[in-house]
Order: C-alpha cells, then sequence, then structure tokens
C-alpha cells in the first residue's frame, strides 16, 4: 500500500504560487534555491522555460503557477529544486516559487477518484485545505514515449 | 609491488567540438562530426533548389559522388528567426550538410550531460545532451537528428538521381576540420 493510500503524518513543504499555497511532500524536495541565471535553448517542450546550474547539474525550470492558478508568476523569488521519480531514475526539476516554504508536519489525506490527477493528497494547515501535489501529472517527461524512452536508455554521457 | 598504471591518476576523457551560431543561438558540435567547412559563396550557383513544403528547412542540395547532400538550414530546424548563414558544415558519412551563420570557436568538453527528462519532444533527436562552458549550458547537437531517414527518401524522390549539379570546385574547403 502506497503512502497515498491512507491518511498519514508526513513532512510536507509549503510552497506559494501567487495568492495561493500547495505542497510537496518533503521527500520530494532536496532544497530552495536562490533566483540564478536562466539557460535557454531551441526546445519543443513547452512547459520549461530553461535550465538552471546547480551544484554542477543542469536543471530544467518549470513554472506549474500557471496550470495550478491561471496565471504566470511574475515575481519569482526561489527556485525549489524537486525530485521526480520515474523507473528507477531520479530527475531533478525546479520550479519557481513566489514566497518563503515553509517545512511542516501534517496528516496527509489521499486523493479521491474525482480529484484532479495533479491531486496527490489533501492536507488540512492552518485553516486551509492545501493539494498535495503530484510532481509527475504536473511536469512533462514523466510519462514514457518512444523519445523519452530512447533518452532514459542514457542518463549520463561522457565524450567519445 | 603496485605497478606504475595503479599510480596513474585516471585520465579526463575529452572531445573536441565546434561552437557555431545559428540565429541568436550557440550550439556545439562534435568536431569528428564535421568532415569541411565551406562558405556559402563557394557554392552558390551549383544547388538546385527545392521546393517539398512538408521541408522548409531543405531548399538545397548538393551532388557528391552518386549522391545527393541536402543542406539544412539550422535555424529554420531549430525553429529559430530567420538568419544571414554564411557556412556550410559538410558532415562526416552523412548526406547532411548544415546552414550556419558563423563560428564562434573550437574548445574542448569533458562532460556530456544527457538532456533532462522533462525535455521530452523533438529536441531528444536534435541534441546528443547538454554541456556547460563558461558557466554557460550549450546544446550539443545530434549529428544525426537532423534529417530521418523518411525525410532523406522524401527528398530523394523530390530531387530525383542525376539532376543536381556537382559541388563547385573539387577540393576548395575555407577550413578543414
Amino acid at each position: 500500500m502506497s503512502w497515498m493510500d491512507q491518511a498519514d503524518t508526513r513532512s510536507c513543504v509549503l510552497l506559494r504560487l501567487g495568492e495561493r499555497r500547495f505542497a510537496l511532500t518533503a521527500e520530494q524536495v532536496a532544497e530552495l534555491a536562490a533566483p540564478s541565471r536562466v539557460f535557454r535553448f531551441a526546445h519543443r517542450t513547452a512547459e520549461i522555460d530553461g535550465v538552471i546550474l546547480r551544484r554542477g547539474r543542469v536543471v530544467p525550470v518549470c513554472d506549474i503557477a500557471e496550470r495550478l492558478t491561471g496565471k504566470r508568476l511574475t515575481n519569482r523569488r526561489f527556485y525549489l529544486i524537486a525530485a521526480r521519480r520515474h523507473e528507477g531514475h531520479i530527475d531533478w526539476i525546479a520550479l519557481p516559487v513566489s514566497g518563503q516554504c515553509e517545512l511542516i508536519q501534517a496528516d496527509l489525506t489521499p486523493a479521491g477518484s474525482s480529484d484532479s490527477p495533479h491531486v496527490a493528497a489533501w492536507i488540512s494547515h492552518g485553516g486551509e485545505v492545501i493539494e498535495v501535489l503530484n510532481l509527475n501529472e504536473l511536469t512533462p517527461g514523466m510519462h514514457s514515449s518512444p523519445v523519452t524512452r530512447q533518452a532514459e536508455a542514457t542518463p549520463e554521457v561522457h565524450p567519445q | 609491488m603496485r605497478s606504475v598504471a595503479e599510480h596513474k591518476p585516471a585520465t579526463v576523457r575529452t572531445e573536441q567540438i565546434i561552437l557555431f551560431r545559428a540565429s541568436s543561438e550557440i550550439f556545439a558540435i562534435s568536431s569528428g562530426s564535421v568532415q569541411e567547412v565551406r562558405s556559402v559563396d563557394s557554392v552558390t550557383g551549383s544547388p538546385v533548389t527545392i521546393s517539398e513544403p512538408s521541408l522548409t528547412k531543405v531548399r538545397h542540395a548538393l551532388r557528391r559522388g552518386d549522391k545527393n547532400i541536402y543542406i539544412v538550414n539550422t535555424a529554420t530546424h531549430f525553429g529559430l528567426r530567420a538568419s544571414s548563414p554564411a557556412l556550410i558544415f559538410l558532415l562526416r558519412k552523412s548526406r547532411v550538410a548544415l546552414l550556419i551563420d558563423s563560428i564562434e570557436k573550437m574548445t574542448t568538453m569533458t562532460r556530456l550531460q544527457a538532456l533532462p527528462g522533462a525535455f521530452c519532444h523533438q529536441e531528444r533527436v536534435w541534441y546528443r545532451g547538454l554541456t556547460v562552458l563558461d558557466q554557460n549550458v550549450i546544446p550539443v547537437v545530434n549529428p544525426n537528428g537532423f534529417l530521418t531517414a523518411d525525410e532523406l527518401f522524401l527528398l530523394d524522390a523530390a530531387t530525383g538521381t542525376g539532376n543536381v549539379p556537382e559541388l563547385a570546385g573539387s577540393r576548395g574547403a575555407e577550413l578543414s576540420v
């Protein structure tokens, strides 16, 4: 039984996107990074703004605010670096957030069948009911396609 | 007694690359993938115009032996703003040539990072990965990612055999790599 199948007390990170707050389970979060230069190059994945360099690693930047709140973030204060796990691989992604994040303990209520796919669970905190996000649904590249499968075969390559 | 080889530091594997500009962006390509660099002027007048609506990135072909070499406009391929290409990369063991704006420099990369999984569209075919040079992230192009076998077949059908003139001049490379 996964953590989503039953109510469970977990560490969660609260993040702010515009006026709304959302949560991620703490185990998905690596760090909160200060704004840094976004490198852009030609690509076709519309959800990705570009990449940042973090500890020598290239991390794609994905603004999930538009999908969750209907508005793109205008004042990005930090990047929340989160891990996505997919078929044995860990893939890092930087989520622009508009305020300080907060680590809390909360009881998770699993999402129901009528909830949106991006909702993994719910928590209640400070009189607010907050969505715990399912990053695999919110960010691109987590559903295998011929091109992503091809790439997964070579997570790191070295010069010939 | 330990052998000398055991004390030898691990050698860093490197790859020589060419940084080039297409439209407003900088890309890298392995120098081993480039057979020849020519000025656009050196082939003026010789290529045949190709008008294949589904492949607007290819407008010209050259003839080498009994094969056509298709010239891909790199800026169009990557969906970038039209530019003024000045050079052509003829790729090694390939039927593809690249129309580019300019060469920035030749350098060496020591690490090629796989494209993050969040990039999940055509860029996975376009690039071998990303490299970091002087605190800049540079995409390293996949020389096999410019034309698919189907596209080459389509272009062969559009041009036919033997109707493309020979490449002007027998050698005449502006810069041999």
